[in-house]
């Protein structure tokens, strides 16, 4: 087989596309990945922001995978491009704020525009790790040819896993690609990835349950749509969404929004906003850091400052003094009488 | 041979790797790039990203809250 034809493959760092690229590999073709950073991707380190999530994966599972697969990575911010397609989605949102159908397109597309920039590198198709059938609104057999003419790619897309069930490609018909040697999965059962992977000798692999974002995810989508509301404005900064993925979130007033750190990882992360963000914590007691997102009032200052000393040490205190800072400004002391429990409102909880 | 530094501070994964690409993306072989970041993740990422193209580690140092990773682009 010759080895002249180059394929850039979508790495999420999930399983699929580490075996898209590795049956390729196997056809002597060479390989390169791309990735696309959103802003909503689930990264290892983001949860490591939590103590408890220390010990855990702290690696980049799209930088591992090439490093498996001894392909170049080359990793995209597409955070501004990206608002487009989370906010006017053609073919509307899955479960939660996920746009998965749109996501794939515009991820394609970006393929494509890689591919014509290295045409001259010897690129000339697209492979991804899609499996038809194993989203339910995203990779379906019906879903699978609106990628490849919306993002135009048209059939210089491949999809080594289940080609076998979709027409062929130019990269199979032009035999740059043995079709013999591609796969046909198909649903949900991820049985025969595990058996092809376990062929190919990998046996540490990332298995994201929902999807390779945030926007999969329902209390991170409920706490999206609710930013939205409060601010009557869709519009959103890589560090709004980011401040999604960490602490309680409690909305006492419309007006505003508590951030409030479950750990110390987390405080020292709150830590870093406090010159952008009205910020509180105990100075009388051990308790979390938090931030204030949105407009408080003065008036409401103690209100903010009872419900910071429900999560501190003082919580069980006749009264804990809470220092709040209001950027560009001094701090003050208050004092306050921590909220018991039961009256911080479930409502409140966003 | 130019020596260059990259503030990637208070910058989550995957960005100071992104951020370390394009810039290293303008330099030529044997260049010095000097990155500082603050999210721990860069101390694993960056190395990686390196090895995966064929850039050299010089050194790695974690400094109170920093971590520098000074990168040797390769060829
Ligand atoms: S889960 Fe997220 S990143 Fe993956 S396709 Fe859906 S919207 Fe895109």
């Amino acid at each position: 087989m010759s080895s002249a034809h180059k394929a850039v493959a979508l790495i999420s760092g999930g399983l699929d596309s580490m075996l898209a690229v590795r049956v390729l590999q196997e056809q002597g073709i060479e390989v390169e990945g791309i990735n696309f950073f959103t802003g909503f991707c689930v990264e290892g380190h983001t949860h490591a922001i939590r103590n408890q999530h220390k010990d855990k994966q702290k690696r980049n599972n799209a930088l591992w995978v090439a490093e498996q697969l001894g392909i170049k990575l080359h990793i995209i911010d597409v955070i501004e491009e990206y608002k487009d397609v989370l906010l006017n989605p053609k073919h509307g949102y899955g479960a939660n704020m996920n746009p998965c159908l749109d996501c794939k397109i515009f991820m394609v597309k970006k393929a494509v525009e890689w591919v014509k920039e290295n045409h001259m590198q010897g690129f000339d198709f697209i492979i991804t790790g899609e499996v038809i059938g194993q989203r339910p609104k995203s990779q379906l057999k019906r879903t699978m040819p609106i990628v490849a003419a919306e993002s135009g790619a048209e059939d210089l897309l491949l999809r080594p896993l289940c080609a076998k069930n979709l027409q062929p490609t130019k990269p199979e018909r032009e035999g740059w690609v043995d079709r013999n040697k591609l796969y046909d999965f198909h649903g949900r059962n991820r049985k025969p990835q595990i058996a092809l992977a376990k062929q190919f000798g990998f046996d540490d692999f990332a298995t994201p349950a929902g999807g390779c974002c945030f926007l999969t995810d329902e209390s991170y989508s409920s706490k999206l749509v609710d930013l939205w509301t409060a601010r009557n404005s869709r519009e959103y900064e890589l560090d709004d969404i980011m401040l999604l993925k960490v602490g309680r979130h409690i909305r006492p007033k419309a007006d505003f929004k508590m951030i409030i750190a479950r750990d110390a990882g987390e405080s020292k992360f709150l830590e870093g906003y406090r010159k952008q963000f009205t910020s509180l914590y105990s100075t009388s007691h051990n308790g979390p850091m938090a931030i204030i997102d949105g407009d408080i009032e003065q008036q409401d200052f103690p209100l903010a400052a009872s419900i910071v000393a429900r999560f501190g040490q003082g919580r069980h205190a006749d009264e804990v003094e809470v220092e709040i800072t209001v950027p560009d400004n001094p701090p003050r002391h208050i004092q306050a009488c921590p909220m018991k429990v039961e009256q911080v409102p479930q409502e409140w909880y966003v | 041979m130019k020596q260059l530094e990259l503030d990637a501070r208070r910058l989550l994964c995957p960005l100071p790797v992104i951020k370390t690409q394009n810039k290293v993306a303008e330099l030529s072989s044997g260049d010095i790039l000097k990155v500082t970041c603050t999210d721990p993740g860069a101390l694993s990422d960056i190395p990686a990203w390196a090895r995966i193209h064929g850039h050299k580690i010089v050194e790695s140092i974690e400094e109170d809250d920093e971590i520098i990773i000074t990168v040797c682009v390769g060829a």
